[in-house]
């Protein structure tokens, strides 16, 4: 006996670890790492150990959508030089289908969300397009967006190395950060001064003259205008010697990058990042240096990282439990996967999360969406409250999301769907169902509590009112304000 | 006689009796009875054809299809004149209550919308990034009475801009009526709690509370607001004000001055909007005894290339013309009027005041703080407002 204490105590971060995950860590992993878990799900996770749980998430992830793309994808697109020949009227009309595919991609990517297997690996696809962002505001092309889209699923849990490469050639980055007009003799600093400071080292660990020098690097990289793929335009490369971070050399773009990824500073950046995404607010340094150095030695691979975290006692201690706000992505498409929604056509949800502060494929600005606390607002917060009121206002569904027909008409945007597009949402907004005592006969015996424990990350702030029942009740729990927590 | 020092000399200084009183019931540290009204003008308005140098041939031949020909330049000395668009607002200028601010910007300017506007929310330089909005951080330095209904309303958005951060209490809404029956569903607990992203959720329910109970949203005015998106705000925004609820400052936005194409049309259209929506603003203000203690400031992220483009439009440019106006300004040109023969690289015109000077103005000069600790640095403030 005492020879076994003596093992165990040897073994001791183990031993602890070795316990099943129970309800509550089980449910905490899954919300922070999906759109919402279900009861059932959350009784399978309980029963795993810590590590059996987090392999499971991460043998899990895809690098593929399950949801057949807008069949448009495979359409040429209309360069540049041709645009400009077009009469004012055609012009407008091809600005206008391009705006159109952008909200059939938005639709495309909530469905792939609602639908997923690997909620996962939508959240990191997410994580990504914050990371590493373009909007379509400037890149227009509806379809380099989608491939980008694409490009951050495939390596969204795959190696980031190979992600910051892949991802500073991508076309529509190259557009939105105007690396084509970037030229030897004419440099443009966009791509060079982001790819430092939100990319990967973070603000303050380079000189402005290591932008310069950068720039000079990244000559060279276009987008080739008849297929929208990128080109390598030698003529227009500074191939004179250049000096970054103290390194000296003859250096193109790839050979930045990878000055890049040698510094410590960059695997600190993005675990830190990942940290504030899934476990809090408030990045602990120590653990943070201590993951990113396994991260740095595996050669950056993503799940290296998230394993860390995921595994790391932080993730699970009680001060960080409910102290991170859903993004308007996770409210509304977690609201639909936890109550079983269902949803045909995600196209309004599209208008939804837009309104609520998220328009997919439209960061505001290169820093991305700057998340937390920003994201409630008066204005958002009682959108997100009227969002959740009308869904759960009455089981016949399209009675009252009718009226977001109206709000939906102040997205940025709304007016250039179209009268067809109009119809494709009605129609859509009619098709969405949900049947509350189905949804509530999973629960036998003690329904309020049960409820309750699986939708909110904590205990609600207001008192529950001991009479609700079925609909009633799920209106009072997402009502609370806890409900905007995970 | 400035209106806090009337109040002490009657005893009532800092003192809240009663409602209509409210608002002139200015904290020691700013005096926020003087209500700040900001008009985002989005997108970027073509200040050169707001505010026309007429008598400059320069400007001509930058604009041969879209500039505004001499007759039709509603001419405010030998040099400068308004949109003909502009006309309402002319009776402002002849009643020296309008001050057109020329030659407005900022050091090495950002073409971009998204990052110039947060340059100007900020009020930061260029190449500094800040997170809270430059009324946030006056806010934070000279506290707003307590018992105001907000310290800020945007009207017609969502974009906090200025207010954005910080522990400001900004609520937005698109009229006080819907305002109103949307607070029902906030939260009232009074909940004190550790875990900060609960804490903010909660002051947003309880800041969307306060503002609830105080607005009222059903004065009846006498003036006839435009029908237009911009005439509704103007009208909510009023309905803010006549409430007497107290507010410090308010920001409207009018959107569509992108004008990379077919520039002309648009222009007139909003230059109509907003200055039919300015004039109402001010007789709906004199309803409510509250023009004299009201500014109203335009901005906007840029202005536009003095050299038209091929689209029969201008491109993102630099800087800009404003308008300040209200009971208490002094009207008149001010700045630096476009320098056409001096442009940029990119073709666009040096600045000649920072746009900075205008937030001194409003918090060093409207409000008495010390714009300092809220800008962190010194702008000279503008002569433009009657004691």
């Amino acid at each position: 006996m005492r020879n076994l204490l003596f093992f165990c105590s040897l073994l001791f971060p183990f031993c602890v670890n070795a316990a099943a995950l129970g309800f509550d860590d089980a449910r905490l992993l899954l919300n922070r790492t999906s759109f919402a878990a279900s009861e059932k799900e959350v009784n399978e996770f309980a029963k795993l150990t810590r590590e059996q749980a987090v392999e499971r998430l991460l043998n899990g992830t895809r690098t593929t959508a399950v949801t057949a793309p807008p069949a448009w994808i495979n359409d040429p697109i209309i360069p540049p030089r041709t645009l400009r020949n077009l009469s004012q009227e055609e012009r407008k009309a091809h600005q206008q289908e391009e705006i159109k595919k952008g909200f059939d991609l938005r639709a495309w990517w909530l469905q792939e969300m609602l639908v997923t297997p690997s909620s996962l690996t939508e959240k990191m696809t997410l994580f990504w397009h914050n990371h590493f962002v373009s909007s379509q505001q400037k890149v227009k092309y509806a379809k380099l967006m989608y491939r980008q889209n694409v490009l951050l699923r495939k390596y969204a849990l795959g190696n980031f190395g190979e992600l910051l490469h892949a991802e500073s050639m991508d076309p529509a980055m190259i557009i939105y950060l105007d690396s084509a007009t970037n030229r030897k003799g004419r440099p443009n600093e966009n791509f060079a001064r982001e790819v430092m400071e939100l990319f990967t080292l973070g603000e303050g660990h380079y000189t402005e003259r290591d932008i310069k020098e950068a720039a000079r690097a990244f000559t060279g990289w276009s987008v080739e205008p008849d297929t929208g793929e990128f080109r390598w335009r030698p003529f227009f490369h500074d191939d004179s010697v250049k000096t970054v971070l103290g390194k000296t050399g003859n250096f193109d773009g790839n050979a930045v990058l990878d000055i890049l990824l040698a510094r410590p500073e960059t695997s600190e950046f993005i675990v830190a990042k990942l940290w504030r995404e899934f476990v809090s607010p408030t990045p602990d340094p120590k653990e943070v240096t201590r993951i990113a150095n396994q991260f740095r030695s595996s050669r950056y691979d993503i799940k290296v990282a998230l394993r860390g975290l995921l595994l790391s006692d932080a993730f699970y201690v009680q001060e960080n439990r409910a102290v991170l706000i859903k993004s308007p992505v996770e409210l509304t498409v977690g609201t639909l996967r936890q109550f079983n929604f269902s949803v045909p056509n995600a196209l309004p949800f599209a208008f939804t999360v837009a309104q609520l502060g998220q328009n997919l494929f439209s960061p505001p600005n290169v820093k991305g969406w700057p998340g937390g606390e920003a994201w409630i607002n008066s204005a958002t917060l009682l959108a997100r409250k009227q969002f959740l009121e009308r869904l759960f206002r009455a089981q016949e569904m399209p009675q009252g999301m009718r009226v977001e027909m109206k709000e939906m008409g102040k997205v940025k945007g709304a007016g250039k769907i179209g009268m067809e597009g109009r119809e494709r949402f009605t129609q859509a907004m009619e098709s969405i169902q949900f049947d509350a005592g189905k949804w509530l006969s999973q629960f036998n015996g003690d329904e309020r509590t049960q409820v309750a424990r699986l939708v909110l990350a904590s205990a609600p702030v207001d008192r529950l009112d001991n009479n609700a029942r079925g609909l009633e009740l799920i209106r009072e729990l997402t009502r609370d304000p806890v409900y905007q927590l995970k | 006689m400035k209106r806090r020092i009337f109040l002490k000399t009657l005893g009532l200084g800092g003192c809240v009796v009663f409602a209509p009183n409210l608002v002139f019931a200015a904290s020691p540290a700013g005096n926020y009875g003087n209500l700040l009204v900001l008009i985002e003008l989005k997108g970027g308005n073509d200040g050169l054809n707001t505010l026309i140098p007429y008598a400059d041939g320069e400007y001509y031949r930058l604009r041969p299809k879209i500039a505004i020909t001499r007759d039709q330049v509603l001419q405010l000395d030998e040099r400068t004149g308004l949109h003909p668009s502009l006309k309402p607002l002319l009776l402002l200028w002849q009643a020296r209550e309008l001050a057109v601010i020329q030659g407005v910007g900022y050091p090495q300017p950002n073409l971009s919308h998204f990052r110039s506007i947060e340059i100007w929310d900020t009020a930061s330089s260029s190449q500094e990034y800040l997170s809270e909005g430059w009324l946030s951080r006056v806010f934070a330095s000279e506290p707003v009475p307590k018992q105001f209904a907000a310290d800020g309303v945007v009207v017609g958005s969502q974009e906090l801009g200025p207010f954005s951060g910080g522990g400001t209490r900004a609520i937005a809404l698109a009229n006080t009526e819907q305002f109103l029956r949307q607070a029902r569903l906030a939260d009232d607990t009074a909940q004190k709690v550790t875990n900060p992203a609960l804490a903010h959720i909660l002051k947003v329910e309880n800041d969307i509370q306060q503002a609830a109970s105080r607005l009222k949203g059903n004065y009846e005015f006498k003036t006839e607001f435009p029908k237009t998106q911009f005439g509704n705000s103007l009208k909510a925004a009023s309905q803010v004000i006549a409430g007497g609820a107290g507010v410090a400052a308010i920001k409207i936005s009018l959107n569509g001055f992108d004008t990379h194409s077919n520039q002309p049309g648009t222009q007139q259209r909003l230059l109509v909007e907003l200055a039919e929506g300015l004039a109402a603003f001010k007789s709906a203000l004199i309803e409510i005894n509250r023009w004299n203690s009201t500014l109203i400031m335009t901005y906007a992220e840029f202005g536009r290339r003095p050299q038209e483009n091929l689209s029969n439009g201008t491109d993102h440019g630099t800087s800009n013309v404003h308008f300040l106006l209200g009971g208490k300004v002094k009207g008149g040109l001010y700045g630096l009027a476009p320098q056409l023969r001096q442009l940029d690289g990119n073709g666009n015109l040096a600045f000649g005041l920072d746009f900075r000077s205008l937030y001194t103005t409003a918090i060093d000069k409207w409000w008495e703080g010390d714009a300092k600790n809220a800008l962190g640095g010194r702008f000279a403030a503008l002569d433009v407002l009657r004691a």
